[in-house]
C-alpha cells in the first residue's frame, strides 16, 4: 500500500541503484590506464627524442589528443566513455573528445557555422574557467611575492 | 621504471575516481567536473603543490585535465617574473598552446574526414 508517507521508500525499490562503487572501479581502471599510456609516451619522448622530464609533457599530451580525436572519429571513444564515465572524461583525452565530438555532431550545418562554431561548445567552459582561475591565482601570487 | 608506471596508474586513476564521485553523488555533468578540476589544478599550483605531484606521479599528474590549470598558471608566472603585472596575461596560454592548438587542429580534421555516428 502506497501512502503519502512511505511513497519515497516504496518508489526507491524501483529506481536504478546508483552503482557508485562499480563506476568508481571502472573510472579508476580506465583513467589509470590512459595515464599509464601517457607515462609510456613520456618515456618514449625522453629516450628517443631527447626531451627532459619537464618538457616531455607537451608531446605526450599532443599525442594523446591525436589518438583521442581519431578514436572519436571512429566512434570508439564515446563507447569507452559510456563504460568509464569520469575515467575517460577527466584525462586530457576527454578534452580532445569533447572538441572532436561537438565538431562532428554539427558537421551537417556546414564548416563555418557547424564545425567551427560548435567546436568549443563543451570544451569552452574548461578554457574559460582555466584562464579565469589561472589569472586570479596568478595575480594573487604575483602580489604576494612582490609585497610579502 | 615499473614503479613509474604503477604510480602514474594509481594517481591518475584516483583523480578519475574523484571525478566519478562528483559525477554520481552531486549529479553534475562531465563539463562541470572538467571545469572544476581545471580550477583545482590552478589553485593547487598556486601553492606549489601540483609540481610535487608531477614529480611523484609523472603522467599520472600531467595527463588529467587538472594539469591544464597548472600549466596555465605556470605560463602566467614565468612571464610575470620577466614583465611584471602584464606578464600574467601575456604568458597565460604559453605552455598550454600545444594542447589547445592540437586539439583544435585534430578536432577540425576529424570532423572534416569522418561522418557523425548514431
Amino acid at each position: 500500500m502506497i501512502t503519502k508517507d512511505n511513497y519515497a521508500s516504496e518508489v526507491k525499490k524501483y529506481q536504478p541503484k546508483p552503482k557508485l562503487l562499480r563506476n568508481c572501479i571502472k573510472a579508476f581502471l580506465v583513467g589509470g590506464l590512459i595515464c599509464a599510456i601517457g607515462q609510456g609516451l613520456t618515456f618514449f619522448y625522453i629516450e628517443v627524442f631527447g626531451f627532459t622530464e619537464k618538457t616531455a609533457g607537451n608531446p605526450t599530451v599532443t599525442t594523446l589528443i591525436l589518438i583521442a580525436a581519431i578514436l572519436t572519429g571512429f566512434g570508439v571513444y564515446d563507447k569507452i566513455g559510456q563504460f568509464a564515465g569520469a575515467g575517460s572524461a577527466v584525462p586530457v583525452t576527454g578534452f580532445a573528445n569533447s572538441i572532436a565530438s561537438a565538431a562532428l555532431e554539427h558537421k551537417s550545418e556546414g564548416i563555418v557555422l557547424g564545425i567551427a562554431t560548435n567546436m568549443f561548445k563543451l570544451a569552452g567552459s574548461v578554457i574559460v574557467f582555466g584562464a579565469v582561475s589561472a589569472y586570479v591565482v596568478g595575480l594573487i601570487r604575483y602580489l604576494v611575492e612582490q609585497f610579502l | 621504471m615499473f614503479m613509474d608506471f604503477f604510480w602514474a596508474f594509481v594517481v591518475g586513476g584516483s583523480i578519475c575516481v574523484v571525478g566519478q564521485i562528483v559525477l554520481d553523488v552531486f549529479k553534475l555533468t562531465p563539463a562541470h567536473v572538467m571545469s572544476s578540476f581545471v580550477v583545482a589544478g590552478a589553485v593547487l599550483d598556486g601553492f606549489n603543490l601540483y609540481d610535487k605531484l608531477i614529480e611523484f606521479a609523472g603522467a599520472g599528474a600531467t595527463v588529467p585535465i587538472t594539469s591544464f590549470g597548472h600549466s596555465l598558471l605556470h605560463g602566467a608566472m614565468t612571464q610575470a617574473e620577466e614583465h611584471g603585472f602584464i606578464g600574467v596575461s601575456v604568458g597565460i596560454f604559453q605552455l598550454t598552446s600545444a594542447g589547445i592548438a592540437s586539439a583544435i587542429l585534430f578536432g577540425f580534421i576529424v570532423a572534416l574526414i569522418f561522418k557523425p555516428k548514431g
